[in-house]
């Protein structure tokens, strides 16, 4: 079997697990305990900070940990609005981030806030000249991903930045950063980003994890209430050891991204030339998308009967996101980008990882021919 | 938009007529180290002035650390071009295009003519520069009276100096040209910014600092020595003496009178410091005390505590708002340290209501019938530990070694 399942969670680094399994031995304690044990995890959790922000380039007393980007997103999105809603109540999103960010919008709409979803292009990139008209003096917010998690396309953010600061300096910047970290350079300072949100098991890191970046002087109403763990931002008995795992995922993907950068694209070229040959395949993302994530629909096929005739070949790909492939709709982020319902209710997703070399590549375009191959005369009789 | 030269502008010792040099050498030494990271960075002496050449540094980098230098008042990021007009022009609109140009923006051109050769005199030069401004970005309205922007042109006969950002520096007194002071460091807000203050008026500071173990955790003790570490990223090193205070404090709880306890505390680590002062040859003792914000800094209090030391006692907060404390703590980079919530000596032991106003005559008579406290202080002070803190000491690490190591680099 070869795991080709990546932008939905990577197999952890050897070294994290390890981290992982040696920090909850030995430091159980809870680092907000006074006795000598809590210091030492206090140590260690500040440490793991340390870590985590000089990965970002930032300074360690604006990194919350959280439990995965999910939670990052809502505390970053319902955190502003709840906090800065004397300034306006009106949000700035596209029509193509993940549930995590769209879900938390459609809840802040219920509570009476307007929220502009702004529309992208065929290639999925939003459009700065609606942006632009969108922001407002009353805009408390605006939302938008780094890299899309079904398609790759990657969003102009320094330019995004530029315009929303320019329009309005006192309205945030979120941006959802999940798919992007470890796979493509992060300027937050250039995005002029505010609020930043990473899950770690995305950059082979321990599950349940995360890390928010909150900008100096950014207050956010905190939505877990208790302790005063986080600087009172997030409660909750600190996760040492996740914490200190974590910050070493986050230290080697941030020193081995240039070079997976140049390896992950030369597989992409490898996809991209073999899928663009074979017969009935839509590719929905390009060249000008994240290397890691490549994304095609074969209309008129059920995407599950792709997803389960390519398992029995030994390859494990998949519709959509994770988070939304159990549902039988078509694409939401597909149909924004002009994608007919044919199209977009047939996404068959590959996303790469740091593991998988050129033959790996080569094999699975291989099984995609043969398996389309053999499908075309299902696709022929339902049509 | 890469920038050639920085222009360093000092303050008010430059008026100091024959202690001049010694102020100009004292800054220069302190420029000279805080550039050592920057090989290529040339820096080139002149009247009431100082450039540095950046041949291909960062300028970011560079300001970084100028910043933290006393004495410094404003940096401007100078971009050089050949003393000829087209150039000049051109180098202006690239400089103000760089800008990030809001709706608009009033501006004038200043143009001094330092090489009278050059065919234009200053006066014409500011329309020569500012017209073709004015055509490239419509954003631009000259305004002679303070403009947003300020855009000037110096012209030399090797070269015309075009800048218009002044970046603040930070003030004051080029280090330890005023002296040496004992800094009284707890571990708060208001002490390192007392320090800084101090250091920025050009004094040379040790710190202090008190701890009681077991009461404290070793945590308090190495937040002080990151406290030090902030401050000696402005002076290169700082000396920390750290003084166990467990006994002298101890022995005030059988006294019986709690409200006095932080008098008592407070008159013993003046003795202390006064002794280590003595020691290191220092002139005088800083404190963090603003004045009526705890009950050992009324003026009652600040009275009696005071009257145990005769050296001078220096407290540059004494009459700040606890607002504009916090934010300068902010601007040094020590706030954030300084909020850590880790006991120390003096929030432990305290009394529920310590007095605001104590009598000098009682405490003076129960310090006499304390037969063991001048054996106590003089204890503490032989026992005191010093340490050197540098900016990139490994704090941890220091204290580390002694209990065994907590951190394994192996994790991160």
């Amino acid at each position: 079997m070869i795991y080709w399942d990546h932008a939905a969670t990577t197999p952890p680094f050897d070294e994290v697990v390890d981290t992982m399994a040696e920090v909850m031995k030995m430091h159980y304690a809870n680092p907000s305990a006074l006795h000598r044990s809590g210091e030492a995890a206090a140590k260690l959790q500040k440490r793991a900070r340390e870590v985590c922000a000089a990965a970002l380039d930032v300074r360690p007393a604006e990194i919350v940990f959280t439990s995965g980007a999910t939670e990052g997103n809502n505390m970053a999105i319902k955190g502003a609005a709840m906090q800065y809603s004397s300034r306006g109540r009106h949000i700035i999103t596209t029509g193509t981030e993940h549930p995590s960010v769209y879900e938390c919008c459609k809840q802040l709409e219920t509570l009476g806030w307007e929220v502009t979803y702004l529309p992208v292009d065929a290639l999925g990139i939003v459009d700065l000249a609606a942006l632009k008209e969108a922001v407002r003096k009353d805009t408390v917010l605006v939302s938008i991903m780094h890299v899309n998690n079904e398609t790759g396309a990657i969003q102009p953010l320094a330019e995004v930045g530029r315009i929303v600061k320019e329009r309005n300096a006192r309205t945030l910047l979120h941006v959802d950063g999940v798919q992007g970290f470890g796979k493509l350079p992060v300027a937050l300072s250039e995005w002029q980003a505010d609020l930043y949100s990473l899950s770690a098991h995305k950059f082979n890191g321990p599950r349940g994890m995360g890390v928010l970046f909150v900008k100096q002087g950014v207050q956010l109403f905190p939505l877990i209430s208790g302790g005063s763990q986080e600087s009172g931002q997030r409660a909750g008995t600190e996760n040492v050891a996740g914490a200190v795992a974590m910050s070493k995922a986050m230290r080697l993907s941030r020193e081995h991204q240039p070079e997976l950068y140049d390896k992950m694209t030369e597989l992409r070229e490898l996809f991209l030339s073999g899928i663009r040959k074979i017969p009935g395949l839509v590719l929905n993302s390009s060249e000008a998308s994240a290397p890691h994530i490549i994304h095609f629909s074969y209309p008129g096929l059920k995407p599950e009967v792709m997803v389960h005739a390519l398992e029995e070949m030994g390859m494990l790909v998949s519709t959509k996101s994770a988070c939304s492939s159990k549902l039988s709709e078509p694409s939401r982020v597909l149909l924004e980008m002009g994608k007919d319902r044919e199209v977009a209710s047939s996404g068959i997703r590959i996303s790469l990882g740091k593991e998988h070399q050129l033959g790996d590549a080569a094999r699975l375009v291989e099984v995609l021919a043969k398996v389309c191959g053999n499908l075309r005369p299902v696709i022929e009789r339902e049509g | 938009m890469t920038y050639d030269m920085l222009l360093l502008r000092f303050g008010e010792f430059t008026l100091k007529g024959k202690n001049r040099s010694r102020f100009e050498k004292s800054v220069l030494s302190h420029i000279r180290r805080v550039l050592k990271p920057f090989p290529n960075a040339v820096i080139i002496k002149e009247y009431g002035r100082m450039y540095v050449e950046l041949n291909g540094e960062s300028p970011e980098a560079l300001i970084q650390v100028l910043k933290k230098v006393f004495g410094l008042v404003s940096i401007s990021p100078v971009r050089v071009c050949p003393s000829e007009l087209d150039r000049i022009i051109e180098t202006a609109v690239h400089m103000v295009g760089q800008r990030n140009l809001a709706d608009q923006v009033t501006f004038k051109v200043h143009a001094r003519r330092v090489w009278k050769q050059f065919p234009h005199s200053s006066q014409e030069m500011n329309h020569l520069v500012g017209s073709p401004l004015l055509r490239t970005y419509p954003q631009l309205k000259v305004q002679v009276k303070q403009p947003d922007m300020e855009l000037r042109v110096e012209i030399r006969e090797n070269g015309t100096y075009v800048y218009y950002e002044v970046i603040p520096g930070a003030g004051g007194y080029p280090l330890g040209t005023n002296g040496k002071a004992m800094l009284l460091l707890s571990g708060g807000i208001d002490s390192p910014v007392a320090g800084w203050s101090a250091m920025r008026r050009g004094l040379e500071i040790e710190c202090v600092h008190f701890y009681s173990f077991p009461y404290t955790s070793q945590l308090a003790k190495e937040k002080v020595m990151e406290l030090t570490r902030l401050l000696s990223g402005y002076t290169g090193r700082i000396k920390l003496h750290l003084v166990p205070f467990t006994d002298v404090q101890t022995s005030f709880v059988s006294i019986g009178q709690d409200n006095l306890m932080i008098t008592f505390m407070r008159r013993a680590m003046l003795r202390i410091a006064s002794a280590l002062a003595e020691r290191e040859g220092a002139l005088a003792i800083v404190t963090g005390d603003s004045l009526g914000q705890v009950a050992s800094q009324t003026l009652p209090s600040m009275n009696v505590i005071g009257r145990a030391t005769e050296l001078p006692l220096l407290r540059p907060l004494v009459m700040m708002d606890k607002n504009d404390i916090i934010n300068i703590a902010k601007d040094i980079g020590t706030y954030e340290t300084s909020i850590l919530p880790y006991e120390d000596c003096c929030t432990l032991f305290v009394p529920k209501s310590p007095t605001t106003n104590p009598n000098l005559k009682i405490v003076e008579k129960v310090e006499a019938s304390l037969t063991d406290l001048p054996g106590l202080i003089e204890a503490a002070i032989q026992n005191t530990e010093t340490v050197i803190i540098r900016p990139d000491s490994k704090i941890g690490e220091l204290e580390a070694k002694s209990e065994g190591q907590v951190i394994n680099e192996d994790w991160f």
